[in-house]
């Protein structure tokens, strides 16, 4: 009971917005480091360790960035809805920020899942784009991305427009699921035969250890920069009161 | 007593609708423009127009369907009758669902009126069009219940309009794949039964969870 109790505690202090920004802004630096451990170790097996594909000689090494962006798309989704239940039910201010500073960040690992696949297409398929299920959903992933991030902005009351937009995230958790049903629907239905990208080699398993580390570097990443972005968000909104001229002034 | 109150609502809709006239009928005329620019656009071939036919018809009416979202809850947000809905007995879902019915009733009935009149402007094969008109008569109520969802979250906005396209559009992907799909199918000769049994089960889910989150959001704004 009593552990409970001071998890309940310290989660209540991280409702506050002083106790979150500090908080943040010792994490955040943390976050990077261990990005840049995992990163560069993930990067070095996968560019120089893990022996070139059969098929595809050295291009597929760009698989070590698509994939776990393409993870992390899917993934910053679910810990932005998740948050935005959190700042709905219970009305905790800084859940809604960290919430809106999941969108962009989101929306980049889609984008860059979404071009690195274009460059990986290009020699591969001989196409920079095909109306493939995955990666349609994934193009309607990001404009549901950049739709809540479009709603976040246009309210002139900032709370308001986080708690509106966190409406448009939990309408999304129910949405993609159906999006991703029917566009794989209706690829069987207009197209033959669909590509598919582990369609016909399965994967060696040496190619595993550089995916895992890339896949942990990507999600340090998202962190630190959620982190940063919604310490910066408060501190904006809040640049008025005394706490943020407190711990300006502080650091300065 | 509460039958009343949605009748009110109800009829108010509609004569304010039919005293408007003009404005009322603009996402028939926008269908049957987009209709009209496609033959231009491609060519008068009746091969290739029959072929894209059910897809131009659902992509118009999803435009079209766009056009009078702007209007529906911004009036009674700017003369504060929409803080109204909250202080009466009736629950605010019900009144959201009323609204959106008559959205319905002015811009998506008239639309399923006049598809077979698209639908010969295009060369549906004739054996299609039943299926057309009952993808429509299902498909339509979701276009403006998920509308009316998008209108209500950028309600007090003042850059509404172009963000209605970008939230909806995304939401509505599997309305189009199965609504579009019944009627190609249709046109095959198979029979659509799969498709049209999809998209009724989305109008259902629509129909019970878009008024509770429209509901929440107009909260959110009125508050």
């Amino acid at each position: 009971m009593s552990a409970f109790h001071t998890l309940k505690v310290g989660f209540h202090r991280l409702g506050s917005p002083p106790n979150f920004y500090q908080l943040a802004t010792r994490l955040a630096p943390w976050f990077w480091v261990g990005f840049l451990i995992t990163a560069s170790i993930g990067l070095y097996q996968a560019l120089y360790v893990v022996p070139p594909d059969y098929q595809q000689s050295d291009s597929y090494r760009i698989l070590f960035i698509h994939v776990p962006s393409a993870w992390q798309a899917l993934a910053g989704y679910a810990i932005m809805a998740v948050l935005a239940a959190i700042a709905l039910i219970w009305r905790i201010r800084t859940t809604e920020i960290m919430a809106m500073a999941c969108a962009p960040v989101g929306a980049a690992f889609t984008f860059i899942c979404l071009t690195t696949g274009a460059i990986w297409g290009k020699p591969m398929w001989g196409t920079w784009w095909v109306w493939d299920a995955r990666l349609t959903s994934m193009l309607v992933l990001l404009f549901i991305y950049l739709g809540i991030m479009g709603l976040y902005a246009a309210f002139e009351d900032r709370r308001k427009g986080a708690r509106v937009a966190c409406i448009l995230v939990l309408v999304g958790v129910v949405n993609i699921p159906i999006i991703q049903f029917s566009v794989e629907w209706w690829t069987t239905l207009h197209q033959g035969s669909t590509i598919n990208f582990f369609g016909e080699s399965t994967m060696d398993p040496a190619m595993l250890p550089p995916l895992i580390w890339m896949t942990i570097a990507v999600k340090l990443m998202f962190t630190a920069v959620m982190l940063q972005r919604a310490s910066l968000d408060l501190i904006d909104q809040d640049r008025r009161k005394q706490w943020v001229v407190g711990a300006i002034g502080e650091q300065s | 007593m509460m039958s009343g109150s949605i009748w009110a609502l109800l009829t108010q809709d509609l004569r304010l609708a039919i005293r408007h006239g003009g404005e009322s009928l603009m996402p028939l005329m926008f269908l049957f423009s987009v209709i009209i620019l496609v033959p231009l656009g491609v060519g008068p071939g009746p091969n290739l127009l029959s072929a894209i036919a059910p897809g131009m018809i659902w992509v118009a009416a999803l435009l079209s369907s766009l056009l009078a979202l702007e209007r529906l809850f911004r009036p009674d947000y700017e003369d504060g009758s929409l803080e109204q809905w909250w202080l009466g007995h009736l629950p605010v879902y019900g009144l959201v669902v009323v609204r959106l019915f008559s959205h319905w009733l002015i811009t998506g009935v008239p639309i399923i009126v006049f598809a077979p009149v698209a639908a010969q402007m295009l060369y549906l094969p004739p054996d299609a069009l039943g299926t057309l008109m009952i993808s429509l008569l299902l498909g339509t109520p979701i276009l403006s219940l998920v509308g009316g969802l998008a209108a209500a979250l950028t309600l007090s906005t003042n850059r509404g309009s172009v963000l209605l396209s970008i939230l909806v559009f995304p939401l509505v992907v599997p309305v189009l794949v199965f609504a579009t799909g019944a009627v190609s199918v249709a046109a095959e000769g198979i029979s659509p039964q799969t498709h049209l049994g999809l998209l009724a089960s989305i109008l259902v889910l629509a129909l019970t969870l878009v008024p509770l989150a429209a509901a929440a959001a107009l909260r959110i704004t009125v508050e």
